[in-house]
């Protein structure tokens, strides 16, 4: 609501010429049951209007970007809002699976002498809530949690700590810059709370961190030789995104100015525990398919879900044996220049909202294109669970 | 355009190995790499040349004591020894180097060199680091307990396994060990064989620290710097090292060997238990002691014999071809066996499809499979994906999907027939058939089927999770191709595959029959249960005749001797009405808690064994070694020691002895035939030798 409402206002469209409204979301909680609806109907975009909701884990911001072009592309559809959205902070505390038994069994005792035997199963550790986030944080297949699974890439392509540090401190510095310089007014709107707190900018940002002092802290996820911590990891945040897609016909009918054009989209999936080299496959197939190189790309956004996970997808793009072996390539891609890397930060400095990222690394990508007057880009990320998704971007 | 690889995580896996050093800058001698690395720990790579795995002999202690004088002067700031082979650290001493050592000077020699080598590692100033991935054991662990330091990699497992092959470890382990853990747990080690985890190698003290390959590197620095600190010796270790407890755990430890391994047969855990009695106290005298045992327990019988089934088991293995895997099998018939077989296959990676006319027995098997894999410790996600792969399939639509389909119905010819018609035309054809029977002739089964060169028999043994042989049945009219096929999947579910001629019985039951038989002719002579019982295990075998006819099933035992007697024409043994009787009864033994024995928590009851007849053990074992010998004149067996092979894995016979047909030759031939003639004499024309004697006259 928070970004729709603003993002409505600016357009001259009436809200019910949507054909459809496609939102990704992760945690979708027990109230909301299909958030893309909520949405649309609180946004005014009228009671026939049809609204979905996708699920592909951290992709799901970037799937509702795909299926809204791919629904545009086939001709079903002229003018989509999709979007993405999380509330971390809103994911619920679960109780333990004996608690639930415990009180299934209480709620069905039916006369007095069944109820207190019911309730002298109760047990202390029935209170101990399990953290429904950190459940959802860890792959059911291989039993990792996301942090681990960077430090096994980590490992593969030797990226070190010092290294990783390095890359989160100037994940917030670039961030900080942006925020300063205005570069992301007209992106990020304002949000307002009911308690009247107002949150002008994302303020996980820490301006003034070094490496030296990210360097202190200790591996959350695999202590003491861990090499992932909580600074150059993302931050768990809230946030939501939308964009607007429109076909050519819809451009002219409701007199919109494009932004961009989305050339083509790419989605791979590997290995759970390995989840963070998914965009090497994604972008790759990408640029193959299009008979490009690294050349070819301006600028690219590759979610900063770890730093260490961002830096093995740099090292895996220039080892001849991945390219080789993995990538089906002659010769590896080569190195992307980190001033055409997420130059205005990322979800380490700026946060991760998981089923908004993916949304909003496409709509970045869009306006730092224009900012710095560049042509191509693309938007990848990793996606807890083992799979990729990449989107190829063309300013207008 | 070539698309990018399905399998990204194959494609890496060369990469995980931490090896410290960068591979082609290393030195490379026969066994062993090594170099130094950036920080000055000098690494020495354990890679064993033209071996999967890795094993310990002189050639490689000798090569790593000569990698060790090469390094030193260089004053390397610590060492770090570990294998570079994926399998793991090390899987014990080379095996084959112990086969035939009876001369104990010249052993206590060879052992003595090991001891040197392993001394000098442990008596170095600068640290040293073993780091263990995989399998740990033996002769590998007492490499290991040579270092400071000890890191383990998740998955590592631990064990000394030397007394299943009638030794204790020979290289100091014993030493080492009970003073580095709780002297208890490392004799239970000791004298087990029983592996123990990474985590439960923590926790015991036997490794400093667990973590994972990918931190292996950086543990390696905080081990060379001093900052991973040693478990410290625990309260209970503290006790059990009390000089006035000595005694009574030494005791304690008899008491329980004996449960298990009587000490006429196994004189290995005695003597390991009498060497941390007499000895702990004095490290020194107790590896010098430690030499002198090793080395006379190595020239005893029961070692070079159980060295023997140790490489009886190898050619076994060997005997399933490596080929293209299964990947799909379909069990029909969810009772007890073929629900287990389904349940194991399922457990070994194979998606199985099952199916039964009885739903309900289908349940039944689910609930087995899940009872199965929680016993044998499966974590919860492989758990979880080993009955995601057992497929209940009441309607039987895996028949046509499956590599391989298994039918485990009850043992009559006519509904095995019926079923073969309607499932032969659904089948692949490249699928093979397989018949679960253990007494029916494969050439009756097979009369009607299109492709009789597809059918091929996999003769299973109860309990399938534990029973490692699988009898594979040939026939006249078999394809090459199905039985090696049938071969390479049995081992494929980490079994051993026994190849037969289809003959009624095959080997292990024939050879059996008469075993059974013979103790129901004792019973009615009136010599009592136990007694008999206690003259087989006193001759070495694991469970005597009647209890084993208790856990296989009377009502199986009486089918499988009637089938012989109709197919075979065995003669029939007197006593065989009180089996019978307490089959129509529904005695039926430990499955009815109630056959020869009264059965309560899966143990009989059994009364104190009387003084048995003076040729009781050769009525027993006798007539085995007869069917054995009438089986290979046959050729229902090719070899004598795949029968001895197929009959220690198949009927747990004496392993000490090294199997019936070694054992036949180890008493003189002669002599078995006169006893056997002797037998007819006192007891009747079921005793006449076999001809194939004459044969084996050599």
């Amino acid at each position: 609501m928070q970004c729709g409402r603003p993002l409505l206002d600016r357009l001259d469209i009436g809200r019910d010429s949507f054909d459809s409204v496609i939102l990704g979301c992760v945690n979708v909680i027990a109230d909301e049951m299909n958030p893309a609806r909520v949405a649309a109907l609180r946004l005014g975009m009228g009671a026939a209007t049809v609204a979905y909701t996708v699920q592909i884990n951290c992709g799901s911001g970037m799937q509702s970007v795909d299926s809204a072009f791919r629904a545009i592309q086939g001709g079903q559809a002229d003018l989509i809002l999709a979007g993405g959205t999380e509330s971390l902070s809103h994911a619920p505390l679960v109780f333990r699976q004996d608690a639930a038994a415990w009180f299934g069994a209480l709620m069905s005792a039916r006369h007095l002498g069944a109820r207190v035997k019911a309730l002298a199963g109760f047990r202390p550790r029935f209170l101990k809530p399990v953290i429904g986030l950190e459940r959802g944080l860890t792959d059911p297949v291989v039993a990792l949690n996301m942090g681990q699974t960077a430090e096994i890439i980590a490992h593969l392509f030797r990226v070190s700590r010092e290294a990783s540090d390095a890359y989160a401190a100037e994940s917030h510095r670039r961030l900080a810059l942006a925020q300063t310089s205005g570069w992301l007014d007209g992106e990020i709107e304002p949000a307002m709370a009911r308690d009247g707190g107002s949150f002008g900018a994302d303020d996980g940002v820490r301006p003034d961190t070094t490496r030296e002092k990210l360097a202190t802290l200790k591996p959350v996820f695999e202590p003491p030789w861990g090499k992932v911590t909580a600074g150059n990891s993302s931050q768990i945040t809230d946030g939501a995104s939308w964009v607007v897609l429109a076909s050519e016909e819809a451009l002219e009918k409701h007199r919109l100015k494009p932004r961009a054009v989305i050339l083509d989209s790419a989605w791979s999936a590997l290995d759970p525990s390995i989840m963070g080299l998914g965009p090497t496959l994604c972008a790759t197939d990408i640029l193959k398919r299009r008979g490009m190189g690294m050349a070819d790309i301006d600028l690219w956004e590759l979610n900063e879900a770890f730093a260490a996970q961002v830096l093995s997808c740099l090292a895996a793009w220039n080892d001849a044996d991945y390219c080789e072996t993995v990538l089906g390539l002659d010769a590896p891609l080569g190195r992307i220049d980190r001033d055409r890397l997420n130059p205005d930060g990322g979800a380490i400095s700026l946060g991760h909202p998981v089923g908004a990222s993916g949304n909003r690394i496409v709509l970045h990508l869009v306006n730092a294109l224009h900012r710095m007057d560049l042509r191509r880009g693309i938007a990848t990320e990793c996606i807890g669970g083992g799979q990729g998704g990449a989107m190829l971007i063309e300013r207008i | 355009m070539r698309p990018h690889s399905r399998n990204v995580l194959a494609a890496l896996e060369s990469r995980d190995l931490e090896l410290g050093l960068d591979l082609g800058s290393s030195h490379m001698l026969r066994h062993w790499r090594y170099g130094r690395d950036a920080h000055g720990v000098a690494w020495l790579l354990f890679d064993k040349m033209d071996a999967a795995v890795n094993t310990i002999d002189d050639e490689v202690l000798n090569e790593l004591a000569d990698v060790l004088r090469r390094l030193l002067p260089e004053h390397p700031s610590g060492i770090v020894i570990r294998s570079a082979k994926r399998a793991g650290f090390c899987a014990g001493a080379d095996v084959g180097r112990f086969a035939g050592r009876i001369d104990p000077a010249e052993a206590e020699e060879l052992v003595l060199q090991g001891h040197r080598v392993l001394d000098a590692i442990s008596e170095l100033a600068i640290p040293t680091v073993a780091v263990i991935h995989g399998h740990c054991l033996g002769g590998g662990l007492e490499l290991a307990l040579a270092c400071r330091t000890r890191i383990a990699v998740d998955g590592a497992t631990f064990g000394f396994p030397e007394v299943l092959l009638g030794l204790h470890p020979g290289l100091g382990g014993t030493v080492r060990a009970v003073g580095l853990i709780a002297p208890v747990e490392a004799m239970t080690m000791m004298l087990t064989g029983k592996t123990a985890d990474a985590a439960r190698a923590r926790a015991i003290g036997l490794v400093d620290v667990v973590t994972q390959e990918r931190h292996v590197a950086a543990a390696v620095r905080d081990a060379v710097a001093g900052r991973i600190r040693p478990p410290q010796p625990t309260l209970r270790a503290k006790i059990e090292r009390l000089p006035a407890l000595r005694g009574f755990l030494a005791n304690r430890m008899r008491a329980q060997a004996r449960k298990r391994a009587p000490e006429a047969h196994y004189p290995a855990p005695y003597a390991l238990i009498d060497l941390w009695e007499t000895f702990s106290d004095r490290p020194g005298a107790m590896r010098n002691e430690e030499i002198r045992s090793f080395a006379a327990l190595l020239a005893s019988r029961t070692a070079q014999n159980l060295i023997r089934v140790f490489f009886l088991r190898e050619a076994l293995r060997g005997m399933g071809e490596t080929g293209k895997p299964m990947t799909h099998v379909h069990v029909i018939g969810a009772g007890a066996m073929g629900g287990d077989i389904a349940a194991w296959c399922a457990l070994k990676g194979l998606r199985v499809t099952l199916s039964d006319q009885k739903p309900e027995a289908i349940g039944a098997a689910m609930r087995r499979a899940a009872a199965l894999y929680g016993k044998r410790h499966v974590k919860s996600t492989d758990l979880r994906d080993a009955l995601d792969r057992l497929v209940a399939d009441p309607r039987g639509h895996g028949i046509a999907r499956a590599d391989l389909v298994i039918e485990a119905v009850p043992e009559r010819l006519e509904l095995k027939k019926a079923l073969f018609e309607s499932i032969e035309p659904r089948m692949k054809p490249s699928a093979l058939l397989a018949t679960s029977t253990s007494s029916i002739a494969l050439r009756d089964l097979g009369e009607d089927l299109r492709n009789p060169g597809r059918l091929v028999g996999l003769h299973f043994f109860n309990p399938v999770p534990r029973m490692e042989l699988v009898e594979v049945v040939a026939h006249e009219d078999i394809f090459d191709v199905t039985f090696s096929r049938a071969r390479a999947f049995v081992r494929q579910i980490g079994k051993l595959p026994a190849p037969v001629a289809g003959e009624p019985g095959f080997l292990v039951n024939r050879a059996l029959a008469p075993y059974l038989a013979e103790a129901m002719a004792m019973l009615a002579e009136g010599i009592a249960a136990p007694t008999i019982d206690a003259a087989a295990e006193a001759f070495g075998m694991p469970v005597g005749p009647v209890e084993l006819a208790d856990r296989v099933g009377l009502d199986i035992c009486l089918a499988v001797a009637d089938l012989l007697r109709q197919n075979r024409g065995t003669p029939p043994t007197p006593g065989m009405d009180r089996l019978r009787e307490k089959v129509a009864r529904g005695d039926l033994g430990m499955k009815t808690g109630k056959g020869f024995y009264s059965w309560s928590g899966g143990a009989p009851r059994k009364g104190r064994a009387g003084n048995p007849p003076a040729d009781t053990a050769d009525r027993l074992i006798l007539p085995i070694l007869n069917a054995c010998v009438a089986c290979l004149r046959e050729g229902v067996v090719a070899e004598a020691d795949t029968v001895d092979a197929a009959m220690i894995f198949g009927a747990g016979f004496a392993p000490v002895t090294g199997g019936p047909m070694h054992f036949a030759r180890s008493q003189g031939v002669e002599d078995i035939v006169r006893k056997l003639m002797e037998l007819v004499r006192r007891h009747g024309p079921r005793f006449e030798p076999d001809e194939g004697w004459m044969s084996l006259n050599s």
